[in-house]
């Protein structure tokens, strides 16, 4: 799990040879869904002969912009999108665009293994991403200052953190942006105080907290049931936009996706399926 | 000549002027292209009123993406500053040795080790250079100092510094080879020891050379992106403390332009911090030049 950030950029290589091939059908966005993008292509080239799949990377933002100037098929975002993001498609295209629900996903949030803390409410996360609490110790753990981690601002999950945890508050200068969940995932995993977020897929050689949405409410990992119920606080939807309703070469593979078999892999890469 | 020789001649000649001149006119697009996109901040009246230049020099914070945008250049000013001062400090010496040891000093087998060696270095690629500083250099340097951030600019620094030691020792290692040798002669006849002539002629003399080496090597560190965006942790924090967290202008360029809304202030103030890099780099390259010609003129005139 460790280095696929350096796998995008030679996986995008040779899938824009193999475009160059035939018509391919591109999906830009999301970091955080850019592994369960690449399995889910792998496996439908493998399964139907003369297909092309092309997957890139960058976030959800960088996504969204390419799907508005029209140089992606399927933006692939882990937030909704925005207003603003919405009035531009129309004013381009004369559409609203169309999303699809393809995986479900819980913001996770990252500790050092080494750390005692294993709960916190939202208003706490809150207060620790804007500064208000700086050191474990506040929290029931040990006494040493807290390091926060998070993304840049083309992250979907940047965004998705900032609305519903932050509840639309400025992250902390202090906070560390890192290029991609993999490299917020080492960073903790190397850091005894540091805190990190991201998707559920990712939690690997970290712990990851319970979450409860007040002070009183009971706490929630993380797992299928949780997301799927939605009793996790930081349950999202994964989403593919397109410009219109899909059809053709595009239509057989977003349903070959939210088949049984395309949904299978979703829960193989660490996601939860949507139904 | 021939006639056709002449003929192929020319058409050669014609072919290698007109790659010169394109290579220039490139350049000289993308310098438009970037001024282009950074002049909303001067002209236009939507995106002044959310950001003047004194926001971008005399406020303290970078919070672009925000229901209150403010746009401080100041700590990624501050933040490629501490980042390019370290690594020149940490990559000078290192390469001003190594160039000292295999112009004078190192026999011809180990010349030949060590000369190719450091220039490998210059081929590994910035971004496996910048994941070893976040995956391993990051957790020694923090196990000697006991930091609390262990992203840092000592860090990024000194894998920015390893990445432009090759830098610093080809040119200085260049400008002692050039040193004639009737200047080695010169001093011996006068009855100077070997160190005294190496440290008290060749040296001096080289000096300029090594001076553009060291601007060359300084205009690559303030110009890096992906070492620094991997090791650096990127937090934009106002202070000069080489042990904090830190952010600088190309890193943030990296980081926010895929996202950023086309003619948004925030895409033209990443392009004014393109545009200031780009006079940056420009200076401190013209500076470089100019110290080379000036030492190339100095030993052409007494040789």
């Amino acid at each position: 799990m460790k280095k696929y950030w350096l796998l995008i950029p030679i996986f995008t290589l040779v899938t824009a040879g193999a475009a160059l091939a035939g018509k391919a059908i591109t999906i830009k966005g999301s970091d955080t869904m850019v592994i369960l993008n690449q399995r889910w292509a792998e496996n439908y080239m493998n399964n139907h002969p003369g297909a092309v799949v092309q997957v890139t990377g960058g976030g959800s933002g960088v996504g969204i912009s390419a799907l508005i100037n029209g140089t992606t098929e399927i933006c692939a975002s882990s937030r909704t999108m925005k207003d603003s993001e919405q009035k531009k498609l129309r004013e381009r295209w004369n559409t609203l665009g169309v999303g699809i629900p393809v995986a479900k996903d819980g913001v996770t949030l990252f500790l050092n293994a080494s750390n005692p803390v294993s709960e916190l409410s939202l208003e706490q996360l809150k207060n620790i991403y804007t500064r208000k609490v700086k050191n474990w110790r506040e929290l029931g753990g040990s006494d040493s200052p807290i390091i926060l981690y998070g993304r840049e601002s083309s992250s979907g999950t940047y965004v998705f953190f900032k609305d519903t945890v932050l509840l639309g508050a400025d992250f902390a200068p202090e906070t560390q942006t890192m290029p991609g969940t993999a490299a917020i995932v080492n960073a903790v995993s190397k850091d005894p105080n540091g805190i990190g977020y991201g998707g559920v897929a990712y939690a690997s050689g970290v712990k990851h907290l319970k979450i409860r949405k007040t002070a009183g409410a009971a706490a929630y990992d993380p797992t299928q049931e949780n997301v799927k119920s939605g009793v996790y606080p930081l349950s999202r939807d994964l989403f593919f936009y397109l410009r219109k309703t899909p059809s053709g070469d595009t239509k057989k593979f977003i349903d070959w996706i939210l088949s049984p078999a395309g949904q299978e892999i979703v829960t193989k890469v660490g996601y939860f399926p949507v139904k | 000549m021939k006639r056709g020789e002449r003929i192929t001649n020319s058409i050669l000649e014609g072919g290698l002027k007109l790659s010169a001149l394109l290579a220039i006119f490139l350049i000289f697009l993308i310098f438009i292209f970037i001024f282009k996109e950074a002049l909303p901040i001067f002209t236009n009246p939507g995106v002044r009123s959310e950001v003047d230049l004194r926001d971008l020099f005399a406020s303290s914070v970078w919070q672009p993406v925000s229901d209150h945008p403010r746009f401080s250049l100041l700590p990624l000013f501050l933040g490629t500053l501490k980042l390019s001062l370290i690594a020149i400090l940490f990559a000078t010496p290192l390469a001003l040795g190594a160039a000292i040891f295999t112009a004078e000093f190192a026999p011809r087998a180990l010349k030949e080790t060590i000369k190719p060696g450091i220039e490998i270095l210059a081929g590994i690629p910035s971004v496996v250079m910048g994941a070893f500083a976040l995956l391993t250099l990051a957790s020694v340097l923090q196990g000697i100092f006991g930091w609390t951030m262990r992203l840092n600019a000592v860090n990024a620094g000194i894998a920015l510094g390893l990445a432009i030691v090759p830098t610093i020792y080809s040119v200085a290692d260049d400008a002692l080879r050039a040193v004639p040798g009737s200047f080695r002669e010169a001093a011996y006849a006068l009855g100077s020891r070997r160190n005294q002539a190496i440290f008290r002629v060749i040296i001096p003399v080289a000096l300029p050379g090594i001076f553009a080496g060291f601007m060359l090597g300084l205009g690559r560190a303030i110009g890096e992106t992906m070492i620094v965006l991997l090791a650096s942790g990127n937090a934009a924090i106002l202070s000069l403390d080489p042990a904090l967290s830190t952010r600088s202008f190309s890193a943030t360029i990296a980081a926010e332009l895929g996202e950023v809304v086309f003619g948004s202030t925030h895409y033209a103030v990443l392009f004014f911090i393109g545009a200031l890099l780009f006079v940056i780099t420009f200076i401190i390259n013209l500076i470089a030049n100019l110290v080379v010609e000036r030492f190339k003129v100095r030993l052409a005139g007494v040789a």
